[in-house]
């Protein structure tokens, strides 16, 4: 009788989570299918489900709008601001978790107080500064604005999981004569690593799917995919079709992507949740 | 690790050198930045551009297209700040008036003869123009209207009158109203937003008499004026409308009235082409088309909205960008347009040219409808009432987008029943006195016991 309850219970439980699935991830394979309708049936009611699949939207698309310099300069901006996001992010939290200081606590709830701020409260002082500088509409303005916005997240998720690394590890190394630099590289990080990973990985999500700064500071030569979707909403006319098949091709390289790594992902996550 | 590493350094680095090197300077053509917005008129003018392209092969252009909002947004933020990105900017009668007094734009007074300044529409042009000088150049312009289904009034016998009343508009939709067979008496905006709910309501409330704001600045939303105008859109809607009407826009109501579950909708008059045209629209033989209805007071009861091209004062090429949008409102390019895809697709509204040619008439049967509530648009006189301010469905002050848009949000809820009409104009009021006393357009009570004290 007991283990008939527990089966019944884990169905359960597994329903309830294919459920929940379900819902999490149908508004993408809404947007999904109505990319392969023609604008009058993608506002047809009720909802088709059944219909002709057209690519006339993905060739509309493409033809108004050079998809791959957007997604190049995608790729370029979330992963130039997460490696740059690490390169500061891994001495800050090394340095906060094994030699912590009165006030480190303090600071890294400073760090993390700074998300609190709205962006459009700075948004007039960073557009001046990047006219001043001249990276207005630059992939290397993009790429310093993203590594600040992540590196609080970022200093906060390393700081955690080299937490997790036993002291006595790293005091050993210590006594087999290891400089700083080979204590991080050789044995630190190794053990840290698939933190690291999702930490990176979350990172290229969160700047692949900003959308204010990326806006607001780019016109053509830097825009990333963010800027081509917005190029196909609008609130006079019938755009649903093509702004469905450009917001799938936009965000088709993340997924992808987020699928391939999802098991680094998961485990990183979880990685010393249970001790 | 480490192989991973040096490859991801690797390829990071030579576009990110490349980033840093800046542009290479290949050719001595002008860079030419527009931004624009998403439309189908706009989508139109990014196709042609390649032919001013050909013709002027000194000149490149860059299109930077948003939605509206952003686009507001960003343009806004770069002329405030000097920030230079752009040379051409679509911007609409709202903002070209603002940004003139500031010194934002610059003033077109060289036209070319060819262009013909005089055949621009007179009220486009006077809502693009400040202390006399033009501002920015119509690209298409638009008013409201009233659109109905011919059919379903013919069957419910009905005759649409030549200029239509709110009174007899809500009779009408009790009679075509028959929900059982999907059919909605009324459909109009509920979407909050100063350029959605509010663009219809304002009108709503000047033809009945009121206004925004009184001449010392003081909002006048609590007044019997804006009640009976509220208390109509929402009681119409409510009895005669789609349901969940509160999220309808323009967008979701083309999508109603082109499906046939409308009977009578009153929107931007941009709508009349989409609504004739048989490839998007299931009623394009049903259509009918009269001016906007209206009630005590006939000015103000149409709205007027120009799309239009400025130059920015921080323009690093303001001769060739001239030049574009000169060639972009041209009527050789309304010709252009005629050309490739036929009179009913030209941008409409701008030039009297365009109405008068008998290609245009011949194809468009609400040319007349649209170019008399252009015409008879007042943007200086929405209201009976003498007002501070100009424009129909908007105030032509900066705050107003931010006023505006809470006032609807407001309506928006009392549309669903979330607040009373009463409570909503109550708290819309508040709003907006809040903002003009934050903005120093109105004292504020307890500065101004200060300033007595003081003075005593």
């Amino acid at each position: 009788m007991k283990t008939n309850n527990k089966k019944s219970n884990q169905w359960l439980i597994g329903l309830l989570g294919w459920l929940v699935a379900c819902i999490l991830f149908f508004p993408i394979f809404w947007m999904f299918i109505t990319s392969f309708k023609t604008e009058a049936m993608a506002v047809a009611t009720p909802p088709q489900l059944f219909f002709k699949p057209t690519l006339e939207n993905y060739v509309a698309v493409q033809e108004r709008a050079a998809y791959f310099n957007f997604a190049w300069n995608s790729v370029i901006i979330s992963v130039g601001a997460t490696i740059l996001a690490l390169l500061l992010a891994v001495p800050a939290a090394y340095a906060m978790s094994f030699f912590p200081s009165k006030r480190t606590k303090s600071t890294l709830l400073w760090m993390l107080s700074t998300k609190m701020l709205p962006s459009v409260g700075v948004l007039v002082p960073i557009y001046i500064l990047g006219r001043e500088t001249g990276l207005l509409d630059t992939r290397i303005g993009l790429i310093i604005i993203y590594t600040l916005i992540n590196l609080p997240i970022v200093v906060w998720m390393i700081y955690s999981f080299f937490k997790e690394v036993p002291k006595e590890i790293l005091e050993a190394d210590r006594m087999d004569g290891a400089s700083t630099y080979q204590e991080v590289a050789y044995v630190l990080l190794p053990l840290a690593l698939p933190g690291i990973a999702s930490t990176a990985l979350l990172s290229i999500i969160l700047s692949w799917n900003e959308a204010f700064w990326s806006l607001n500071l780019t016109t053509f030569d830097a825009a990333p995919l963010t800027a081509f979707i917005a190029s196909f909403s609008s609130p006079q006319g019938l755009f649903w079709a093509k702004l469905s098949a450009a917001s799938t091709m936009a965000i088709a390289p993340i997924l992808i992507f987020g699928w391939i790594s999802q098991k680094q992902l998961v485990r990183g996550l979880t990685f010393g949740a249970v001790k | 690790m480490n192989k991973i590493t040096t490859f991801l350094f690797s390829v990071m680095l030579i576009p990110l050198l490349q980033a840093c090197g800046g542009e290479s300077v290949a050719d001595e053509k002008t860079r030419l930045t527009i931004a624009t917005v998403n439309n189908g008129d706009m989508v139109v003018m990014q196709d042609l551009s390649r032919k001013f392209e050909a013709e002027n092969p000194d000149i490149e252009l860059r299109w930077v297209v948003l939605e509206e909002n952003i686009l507001r947004q960003r343009t806004t933020t770069d002329v405030a700040s000097q920030g230079g990105q752009f040379d051409v900017l679509t911007i609409g009668s709202y903002e070209t008036p603002i940004w003139a007094k500031r010194g934002w734009l610059k003033p077109l007074d060289n036209l070319p003869a060819e262009y013909d300044v005089d055949d621009l529409i007179d009220p486009v042009r006077e809502g693009l123009s400040h202390e006399g000088s033009l501002y920015a150049l119509p690209f298409y312009a638009e008013s409201s209207m009233l659109y109905y289904r011919q059919d379903l009034f013919e069957k419910a016998g009905i005759t649409m009158a030549a200029n239509p009343t709110y009174g007899e508009v809500e009779e009408w939709a009790s009679k075509v109203h028959d929900p059982a067979n999907g059919v909605y008496g009324m459909c109009l905006r509920g979407k909050p937003g100063w350029g959605e709910n509010m663009a219809f309501l304002t009108t709503l409330v000047n033809t009945n008499g009121g206004r925004w704001f009184d001449m010392d600045w003081q909002p006048q939303l609590d007044t019997p004026e804006w009640e009976s105008a509220v208390t109509f859109y929402v009681n119409i809607l409510n009895e005669y409308g789609p349901p969940g009407a509160s999220s309808n826009g323009f967008n979701e109501n083309l999508a109603l009235f082109s499906t046939g579950k409308c009977g009578m909708w009153i929107d931007a008059t941009v709508a009349a082409g989409l609504l004739s045209n048989p490839e998007g629209s299931q009623v394009a033989d049903k259509v009918g088309f009269a001016p906007a209805p209206v009630e005590s007071y006939p000015n103000g009861s149409n709205w007027l909205w120009a799309w239009s091209l400025a130059i920015p004062e921080t323009s690093r090429s303001p001769e060739e960008a001239q030049r574009f949008i000169t060639w972009a409102t041209s009527k050789e390019y309304i010709q252009m347009v005629a050309d490739e895809s036929g009179w009913v697709g030209v941008p409409p509204g701008t030039r009297t040219s365009t109405y008068e040619n008998p290609n245009y008439q011949e194809v468009a049967p609400f040319a007349k409808t649209v170019l008399n509530s252009i015409e008879s648009a007042d943007v200086e006189r929405p209201s009976p009432l003498p007002t501070p301010y100009k424009g129909i469905q908007y105030v032509d002050i900066p705050e107003f987008q931010a006023i505006g848009t809470q006032v609807g949000q407001q309506m928006a809820e009392a549309l669903a029943d979330k607040v009373s009409v009463d409570k909503a104009i109550e708290k819309s009021q508040n709003v907006a006195e809040r903002f003009m006393r934050h903005t120093g357009y109105i004292e504020d009570e307890a500065s101004e016991q200060a300033k007595n004290e003081v003075e005593q």
